[in-house]
């Protein structure tokens, strides 16, 4: 019989300790996680502090190319990394619906502590509680972080000019339409993967290069590229100009949008992010960029401009132009 | 992308381009049926590359939009109904009818699923045996062979928890309407690719000579697009009503006679209502008697909604093309694509959401 989460695992007895131990202590080994005390205590540093949280709902909780535990600790990993910040550490509290299989767990944890430990960010404190069958949906994961901002480091829309470019860190809408396709069980030969990557490297990297040209960086997740651009543009009263044919999408992503209707611009992305840079290092950071594993298919999208406040324009493919609204509902497949 | 990116060729556009603005001398009127090239046209930018002569009206082809809202509310009572389960294409399940949509009432616990397909539903069906399966089946010809083929293995198969609420409609008797009622003056038929790739052209020719109007059928990249409006602009500049097929790489004269076969073996034409358009003679699929317990309109008890358009929409001006969907005084007001009040506004290929979500129009680009 496989063995399956019950209430007992989450009622601070002796199921819960067992859990604590025999698991998640197996796989997430931070020193200060390992003491179980009500929180971690961490040493003093110098510097801003950034301080983000998310949740996680995937469902599908296993997906080609990931699971909802690396894409946990990726996802805070990048909050903090698109502000500038350093990560340093990460809280895990996880939320299980009774019944979840205990395999499946053990998946979940051992792909966090990896991903910890690729990332060298660690997990210093954590909470874990369950919920009857039917009150939650096998296991909902949210992460903390804290991450220190370096002096001399100031990035944000506030910082994004006139002229700026807009480079893309890689490809487009491979989470979303990867999570899309297999929710919906359409099976695209097994093409299609998420993109879940951390991008902590790729900020530190062109901070450290280029300080003071770097404006702004966002990692365009819900809502993918059109959004994070429609948000900057409001808030920076410039418009976004961007060129379909620059921005980088893999042939299946592309191919898998155009037979459900979708728009890639609008699909969620786990490892990529948007960099607004000056455009006299434009190209230099678009080297830099392209020498690391997770850059490597970068590309210079497109650029900021005055003559349409607030405004995300596209210049297509087939050289018209159009706007780029905002996302509005979720996006749904055609009827034909 | 191998056999789509060649159709997108930017130089290739543009030559087109300017061949159209040669041809269109003076100002004409063209309507695109399909909401897919309604989509297309914006999505691909096109309407920053047209002639400023060239007027292109949306026409009744999304078949989300032309469901009448009496259709829509009974779908919604059949959700409501015990042990029943609806399954939808996607744009369908926000239309909103008098009270609810059938994703507010899935927000409140009703189980409705999105499919892609008929078959997904006939899955389903056999996957939860202890609920009743309801297919709301909307769509033009392209849709209905597929509904078609699905309740012929259901009936091979047995299956008698899934059903379908007979809403299918087809494009011809539509357009045939459209002109009927003298209300709108067009020079030119932009017409739909997919549902042409089952009816062929023989349905345009009757309609080219009884309304004088020329005709051609368009795939939807940005050069089979040009390549139709050059098509209609040389036929208009000529006075000629001819249909010319300009999609040959997908339809073919005489159309494809299996999936028609498909249809006329389980669906027998009937009258329809149309939102906009009220009840157009033969427009409708309805199922066959042998059929008929897959009917859910036979399946199950309650009382049938009547048709009441909320008093504020006129979706059914904008279906005929008689009013832009700028000059509806609640567009992009009080009906927006997160909060609509009339089905234009919530499909994807509804003209209105094209309007609101491209936008080109409101901005000189």
């Amino acid at each position: 019989m496989t063995k399956i989460i019950t209430l007992d695992h989450g009622s601070g007895g002796q199921a819960s300790d067992d859990l604590i131990k025999n698991l998640f202590l197996k796989y997430l080994t931070h020193p200060e996680l390992k003491q179980l005390n009500d929180s971690a205590v961490l040493e003093q540093v110098s510097g801003k502090l950034a301080f983000s949280t998310d949740s996680y709902v995937v469902d599908p909780i296993f997906f080609p190319g990931g699971d909802i535990g690396e894409l946990a600790v990726n996802g805070t990993i990048n909050d903090l990394s698109m502000m500038g910040a350093r990560p340093l550490y990460l809280s895990l509290g996880l939320i299980i619906e009774e019944g979840l299989d205990l395999d499946d767990l053990e998946k979940i944890i051992y792909s966090i502590g990896r991903a910890s430990e690729i990332t060298g960010v660690p997990i210093v404190t954590g909470d874990t509680k369950v919920v009857p069958k039917g009150k939650g949906d096998k296991i909902f994961i949210n992460t903390s972080g804290i991450g220190v901002i370096d002096s001399g480091i100031d990035i944000g829309p506030h910082r994004i000019k006139e002229g700026d470019k807009i480079i893309l860190s890689g490809t487009m809408a491979d989470h979303g339409v990867t999570i899309l396709t297999k929710r919906a069980e359409i099976d695209f030969s097994g093409s299609l993967t998420s993109d879940t990557t951390a991008l902590h490297n790729i900020t530190s990297l062109l901070l450290d290069h280029f300080p003071g040209d770097i404006h702004a960086m966002r990692d365009p997740t819900r809502g993918g590229v059109a959004n994070v651009l429609n948000e900057l543009a409001e808030n920076t009263e410039l418009n976004m100009e961007i060129k379909e044919s620059n921005i980088p999408i893999r042939a299946e992503v592309k191919a898998a949008c155009e037979l459900l209707g979708l728009d890639p611009l609008y699909l969620a992305n786990e490892g990529k992010c948007l960099i607004f840079v000056s455009a006299t290092v434009a190209d230099e950071t678009l080297k830099l960029l392209r020498n690391l594993p997770e850059g490597k298919m970068a590309a210079i999208i497109g650029h900021t401009d005055t003559q349409h406040p607030g405004k995300v324009i596209l210049n297509t493919n087939a050289g018209g132009r159009r706007l780029v609204n905002r996302l509005i509902g979720a996006p749904l497949p055609r009827i034909c | 992308m191998k056999y789509v990116e060649e159709y997108r060729n930017n130089d290739l556009v543009a030559e087109l381009a300017t061949e159209l603005h040669r041809l269109v001398d003076r100002p004409i009127r063209i309507m695109e049926v399909c909401g897919t090239h309604t989509v297309s046209i914006f999505s691909h930018g096109l309407r920053a590359l047209f002639p400023k002569n060239l007027e292109l009206i949306s026409g009744p082809g999304c078949p989300v939009c032309v469901t009448p809202i009496n259709h829509i509310n009974d779908f919604q009572t059949i959700a409501g109904l015990n042990g029943v389960s609806i399954a939808v294409f996607g744009d369908l399940i926000r239309v909103p009818g008098t009270t609810d949509s059938l994703s507010s009432m899935s927000a409140k616990g009703r189980d409705i699923r999105v499919v892609y397909s008929p078959a997904d539903v006939l899955h389903l069906a056999k996957q939860h045996p202890q609920r009743v399966w309801m297919l709301p089946a909307v769509g033009f010809e392209t849709t209905a062979p597929a509904i078609a083929a699905v309740v012929l293995e259901a009936s091979r198969l047995n299956i008698n928890n899934f059903t379908i609420y007979p809403a299918n409609k087809t494009v011809p008797a539509a357009l045939d309407a459209l002109f009927g009622n003298n209300t709108i003056k067009l020079d030119g038929l932009l017409c739909p690719g997919h549902v042409s790739t089952i009816i062929g052209l023989e349905p345009y020719r009757s309609l080219a000579h009884k309304h004088g109007i020329a005709c051609a059928v368009a795939g939807f990249e940005p050069t089979d697009i040009f390549h139709a409006l050059i098509s209609l602009a040389t036929m208009i500049h000529k006075r000629e009503t001819k249909v010319q097929n300009c999609y040959t790489r997908a339809v073919t004269d005489s159309g494809n006679e299996r999936a028609r076969q498909l249809i006329e073996e389980v669906f027998t034409p009937e009258d329809s209502r149309w939102r906009g358009f009220g009840v157009i003679p033969g427009s409708g699929l309805m199922l066959k008697d042998k059929f008929a317990h897959f009917n859910a309109l036979h399946r199950f008890t309650f009382t049938q909604n009547k048709d009441q358009d909320p008093a504020s929409c006129r979706c059914g001006e904008v279906l005929k093309g008689v009013l832009q969907p700028r000059q509806c005084p609640i567009f992009g007001k009080s009906c927006t694509p997160s909060s609509p009040i009339g089905p234009c506004m919530v499909s994807s290929e509804g003209t209105c959401a094209a309007h609101y979500r491209y936008g080109s129009v409101e901005i000189n680009l």
